[in-house]
């Protein structure tokens, strides 16, 4: 397209026509200096680990150093590390002292249960939205009711609600379900992934959604030909090819369920078995000295999150790009 | 993209409308999950709350909109908006601009897959943790924090604190106990004056015992007097075996090593200086005849730099005559910024991302063309990426705009103190939150506020709109 703008007159340009279509960074030519710009990525890259480092050293370190000694003391004294923290820390409470004499306060085991906790929210409520968010794309990209377009943008329009105008009444729901059926989730961990299924959806509708106006009609009407039913369809032919997805939807919802501080705090807040978001927010309002504590417990806290992030990166990205509106 | 199955199917063969019976049911059920939870969770509620706006505190009694009213006039809620309004004018620019960077320059690297793993991981932690990391980045005491740690060491570096640096609240003459009283300019002086051959002795008190074992003091000693000099000794006038003895020099009584002193005259003019040795003592040789005072420098007590408390309630206000009201409405808290930086550290990775995105799509051919045409790499960055990257650059831009209007994490975690109503760093989200549910009960309120969150967003919602149906 370039080259048959370009006057013929001017070979060297024609020439060299081809090869623009090579990959290349099409800032090549500007160049600043190569090792400026490495230098400067390099220096940033290392400045944005450090957040993340001291945290990790903080967790290695005993307890009673961390009001004396800021934890960068460790490059000239490395013995200092220990594994102590996560000792106590699993153990909890078992010893009275630990370090310099700095009491752990915690209950036994409260780590271990907030980490369960975690998984008992997000990995059903990661299945749900995506189950369910699945089975309503399906039916706004296949199913031959009307107003599904309408149904689509009002779907779309809900992306953006903030759940804060959800709280007030979904708590008084909740508490009214109890007196009415006996069943009460508020205070629940089915009362949090309730809320976080139901919050998740618009996004995970949207993103299925876009993914399955892909899939050609003719593949689900030759279907509907031979005989199968919509559920046969969705399971067989429309799951399978939107695998990859499901799977971004999943990772993205697992994630950000994972890393809810507010929804628990409303719904679990003052329960003895809370999120580890939560339990760190706990910690942070007890009066003991304890940064270890939240340390350690931040490391433990990231530890899911980002091995699901290493294992599946692409997904995790693919979804963020789809719903960067969220 | 195939944009199919949006719109009414115009299925030409009677044949499958005759089927169409039992499948249109079936892929209406697989919608009632769906719906009813949205309806139940998300439609339902946000009614709900736009009704309980207008009722009291615990919603028993219409209250018309008192709570509106109350909202715009009370000075807490006043505050949230204000921090609200920083959030939103300050950060979303910042961190697309961040990300733009990021994602321009790292084209220029071979190892962007790993920078940008680096700056994106953080998006991964839970903000609660991050916040946790950032509260401690800022920590007050420059043992803890690595940010005073830093300011620490430049400012220690342009003024060198004393060897004796006071703590808050202390002046030198406290320290004076024996033979000494302030000088002036917080100088501590000999109280006699003393000649040739002459042996000063001055007691202080009130010096942490650690600053002394960290200077290396030993057993103070009273020097032998030399000819010709005016010699003397500074210690630690304090005994705990014999606490009602003062100005004797008492076993366990330390020195006070690297001491600048200045031997002066009577009007004030300096004759030498010298600087006590691990045992306290000093001597000034040859001083030739008059009368001398023997001299504590100020600068021996020059407190360091403490630390700076970043997530505390200090603010950059207007210096102004205003109302007090309109003075705080205008001002920054300190806390903002450092959550803002921390905020920072938490998204660019997330913009940075989106943007390359952005970039990997473009028409490189443009770009080309541009080239060919004589631009420099600025001008064609200026005159044709960006504005071709504008649509990318909106979105990342609304995204964060929605992100920070609800934005709650980070201020509860790194502003324990200041989120409550009316705290310096307090946001609408922490108000909803500690009015809905946190000490302060007040649903009226936490409801109207919700609602203003909510009409804040519906911009962004039909921007959305816009977006996705014109696709």
């Amino acid at each position: 397209m370039t080259a048959t703008a370009l006057p013929a007159t001017t070979p060297p340009v024609v020439a060299d026509a081809p090869s623009p279509r090579k990959a290349r960074p099409f800032f090549k030519r500007f160049r600043p200096s190569r090792l400026v710009v490495n230098v400067v990525l390099g220096g940033i890259a290392l400045f944005w680990l450090v957040p993340s480092l001291s945290m990790l050293i903080i967790s290695f370190r005993p307890a009673g150093l961390f009001e004396i000694s800021g934890w960068w003391k460790v490059f000239t004294v490395p013995s200092q590390l220990t594994l102590q923290n996560y000792k106590e820390l699993f153990s909890g409470g078992s010893s009275t002292a630990l370090g310099g004499g700095v009491p752990s306060g915690l209950a036994p085991g409260s780590v271990l249960d907030s980490l369960r906790t975690s998984l008992e929210i997000s990995i059903p409520a990661t299945l749900l939205v995506t189950l369910i968010a699945s089975l309503t794309a399906y039916s706004i990209v296949f199913g031959r009711w009307k107003g599904r377009n309408i149904v689509f943008l009002t779907i779309v329009g809900l992306m953006v609600v903030p759940l804060q105008v959800a709280l007030i009444p979904v708590a008084s729901l909740y508490r009214d379900m109890g007196s009415a059926f006996g069943w009460n989730p508020f205070g629940t961990i089915s009362g949090v992934v309730i809320f976080h299924v139901a919050f998740g959806l618009p996004f995970g509708i949207f993103l299925m959604r876009n993914f399955y106006t892909g899939i050609p009609t003719a593949l689900i009407e030759a279907g509907r030909i031979d005989g199968a039913g919509e559920w046969t369809l969705f399971r067989r032919v429309v799951i399978p090819l939107g695998i990859a997805a499901a799977a971004s939807l999943a990772i993205f919802q697992f994630i950000w369920v994972w890393n809810d501080l507010l929804v628990a705090l409303v719904f679990l807040g003052g329960d003895p078995h809370v999120p580890l978001t939560l339990f760190l927010y706990d910690q942070e309002r007890t009066l003991a000295n304890n940064f270890w504590i939240i340390s350690t417990g931040s490391m433990v806290s990231i530890i899911v999150p980002l091995i699901v992030f290493l294992a599946f990166q692409r997904h995790f990205v693919r979804g963020m790009l789809a719903g960067a509106v969220k | 993209m195939v944009v199919v199955a949006v719109g009414r199917q115009r299925g030409p063969a009677g044949r499958i409308r005759r089927r169409q019976g039992p499948h249109h049911l079936q892929s209406l059920v697989f919608l009632i999950p769906g719906v009813i939870l949205l309806l139940a969770i998300v439609v339902w509620p946000a009614i709900a709350t736009v009704r309980y706006s207008f009722l009291n505190g615990t919603a028993t009694k219409a209250v018309g909109l008192s709570n509106y009213k109350s909202l715009f006039t009370t000075a807490d809620t006043l505050i949230a908006f204000r921090n609200n309004v920083i959030w939103v004018l300050v950060f979303p620019v910042i961190v697309t601009v961040l990300g733009l960077v990021f994602a321009v320059l790292s084209e220029h690297i071979r190892w962007a897959t790993a920078f940008k793993i680096v700056i994106f991981l953080p998006i991964v932690f839970s903000v609660t943790a991050s916040s946790l990391v950032f509260t401690q980045i800022f920590e007050l005491n420059p043992q803890v924090g690595v940010v005073n740690a830093i300011v620490q060491t430049v400012d220690d570096w342009f003024h060198p604190p004393g060897a004796y640096p006071l703590s808050a609240g202390q002046t030198a003459a406290s320290l004076a106990t024996s033979g000494v009283a302030a000088g002036p300019k917080g100088t501590l002086e000999s109280t006699a004056t003393f000649r040739a051959g002459g042996t000063v002795k001055m007691g202080l008190t009130g010096v942490n015992p650690d600053t002394l074992t960290v200077l290396g003091a030993r057993q103070a000693r009273l020097p032998v007097p030399v000819g010709g000099a005016v010699s003397g000794l500074v210690w630690r006038d304090f005994s705990i075996s014999n606490p009602s003895n003062i100005s004797g020099v008492l076993p366990g009584e330390e020195g006070f090593p690297n001491l600048n002193l200045a031997l002066v005259r009577s009007n004030g003019s300096t004759v030498a200086s010298a600087t006590t040795n691990a045992f306290g003592q000093f001597s000034f040789p040859n001083v030739g005849t008059g009368r001398f005072r023997v001299q504590i420098l100020a600068s021996n007590f020059t407190p360091g730099f403490s630390g700076t408390f970043w997530l505390g309630p200090q603010s950059l206000s207007p210096t102004s005559n205003l109302s007090q009201t309109a003075q705080a409405l205008l001002s920054v808290p300190l806390i903002d910024i450092s959550m803002i930086l921390a905020y920072l550290w938490i998204w660019a990775g997330f913009t940075m991302v989106i943007v390359a995105a952005g970039l990997a799509a473009l028409d490189r051919e443009v770009l080309e063309a541009a080239h060919v045409d004589g631009a420099t790499e600025w001008q064609s960055f200026r005159r044709v990426t960006i504005p071709m990257l504008a649509p990318v650059l909106t979105v990342v831009l609304v995204t964060m705009v929605i992100n920070v209007l609800k934005i709650f994490d980070i201020v509860v975690n790194m502003g324990v103190d200041t989120s409550q109503p009316g705290g310096q760093s307090s946001t609408l989200a922490s108000d909803i939150y500690y009015y809905g549910f946190g000490g302060g009960v007040h649903t009226g309120l936490a409801s109207a506020l919700a609602v203003i969150l909510f009409l804040l967003v519906v911009p962004a919602m039909l921007f959305n709109l816009k977006r996705i149906s014109g696709k």
